[in-house]
């Protein structure tokens, strides 16, 4: 039918519209980022209220709008439960949303990203793990085009097990880890287990990391992830406060 | 672009500041403000003066007030060791009408929302926690929304409260009564399976 179409999608953010409507954000398969209105949501007699709150997987249907779409149906695909029953994995999930609210684009198809959120999620509610946040900030930098050099210093070239060249910091313009050497010059202090970390985590070893246990690198893997996202989005995540 | 001039367009911004009023709607209004007799328009305007002056927050449970203490807090009838702990002072009109509830409120004036910074020390938790000992209060209902919000309020709360050896409960979710079951989504069905309960 002309101006309708059906996806599935995650739901990342709701706002509240006028007397009982909301408008949510829609990361879908299909249609890149969808922006809708559902009419009545907040109402308890609602057909598809807590169809529609954050981190549910649905499938949706819509009718296309000028600037903001319609749903016409919504069902759940995944609820996930789980992290929306336990504070500690709601406030990890919630920056995941975030972080994709930001970066994806409107009516713009990224199935890999959409794969990777739902996967996250999924994972997140399984392991329990918190270090699934911070492993798909950094994963998610990777598909945007922003791999991380970590084998060598992004601003000399030095490269690691050349003489002075050994990793110690950050740098988040540069894009990868400093040598001692310019590290002089700024840069986040970054210690060797949070490198290595960092490197089983983009380097394939993500079993591993999830099964290892969380120690102080965790923290430093995830506030460095934290910081390489909002540098690329140039703004502030919100929901990470609560981290 | 401004179309009419003075106080008429004043009146039209003015009205258009508020929530849910677009620019016609505003316009509308104003012109039927015009022709309304103009006692009725000035009790409006005494009505949103007085509303403005005197009403205030209750000192102790956060509801709006227009003395030091709310009805709520003042009526000695109500059971003080129970208190329900609401969103929004609206939220407890909605309780109240209910019928069911007769202990004592606490309006935290809004919920945690990680996608909107809002964290607890956004709202009164610290004040629900002063209450505690204060009031000998042995059970709190935590009656946030059951959105993700609210969810994550009561969650946040439990943790603090439970190991005060409180009673922490939190309403149930489930289906609206005259609601057809096919037409309920799978949480609050699952949720109300979950809270199901024995037929006496």
């Amino acid at each position: 039918m002309p101006g309708l179409y059906r996806d599935e999608g995650v739901v990342l953010r709701t706002i509240k519209l006028g007397e009982a409507d909301r408008i949510v954000t829609v990361l879908t398969q299909g249609h890149g980022k969808v922006r809708a209105v559902a009419k009545g949501v907040r109402k308890t007699s609602s057909r598809f209220g807590g169809r529609l709150e954050p981190m549910s997987r649905i499938a949706l249907q819509c009718y296309r709008g000028r600037e903001l779409d319609i749903v016409t149906q919504a069902e759940t695909l995944e609820a996930n439960r789980v992290l929306r029953e336990e504070y500690g994995l709601l406030t990890h999930a919630i920056p995941m949303l975030e972080a994709v609210d930001q970066v994806a684009q409107e009516h713009e198809p990224n199935p890999a990203l959409y794969r990777m959120l739902t996967g996250a999620l999924r994972a997140l509610g399984e392991l329990r793990n918190p270090v699934v946040t911070s492993a798909f900030f950094w994963k998610l930098l990777s598909l945007e085009g922003i791999h991380p050099m970590l084998d060598g210093c992004a601003r000399c070239g030095h490269e690691e097990g050349d003489d002075d060249a050994e990793l110690i910091a950050f740098d988040l313009d540069e894009g990868g880890t400093l040598c001692r050497g310019c590290a002089r010059g700024g840069g986040w202090s970054l210690s060797f287990p949070a490198l290595d970390l960092l490197r089983r985590m983009l380097g394939g070893g993500l079993n591993g990391v999830f099964a290892q246990p969380t120690g102080p690198e965790t923290h430093e893997v995830e506030q460095l992830g934290i910081r390489a996202v909002e540098h690329h989005v140039e703004r502030r995540l919100r929901s990470t406060a609560l981290l | 672009m401004n179309v009419y001039e003075g106080v008429m367009q004043t009146l039209i911004d003015e009205l258009g500041r508020l929530p849910g009023i677009g620019p016609k709607s505003a316009q509308r209004i104003a012109f039927y403000l015009l022709k309304v007799d103009a006692l009725d328009a000035k009790r409006l305007a005494h009505a949103i003066e007085e509303a403005k002056d005197r009403v205030t927050w209750c000192r102790r449970c956060f509801n709006i007030s227009e003395g030091e203490l709310c009805a709520f807090c003042l009526d000695e009838r109500r059971d003080d060791h129970v208190v329900c702990v609401v969103e929004e002072p609206r939220d407890i009109v909605a309780v109240e009408r209910t019928g069911e509830f007769r202990g004592r409120y606490h309006v935290l004036q809004g919920a945690i929302s990680p996608i909107e910074g809002v964290g607890p020390e956004q709202l009164r938790v610290k004040e629900l926690l002063a209450r505690i000992p204060e009031e000998e209060i042995s059970e709190v209902i935590l009656a946030t929304n059951p959105n993700i919000e609210g969810e994550a309020t009561a969650m946040y709360l439990a943790r603090l409260l439970k190991p005060a050896g409180l009673k922490v409960t939190r309403i149930a979710s489930g289906l609206p009564v005259g609601g057809d079951l096919e037409y309920a989504d799978e949480v609050t069905l699952g949720r109300a399976l979950e809270g199901r309960r024995e037929v006496s």
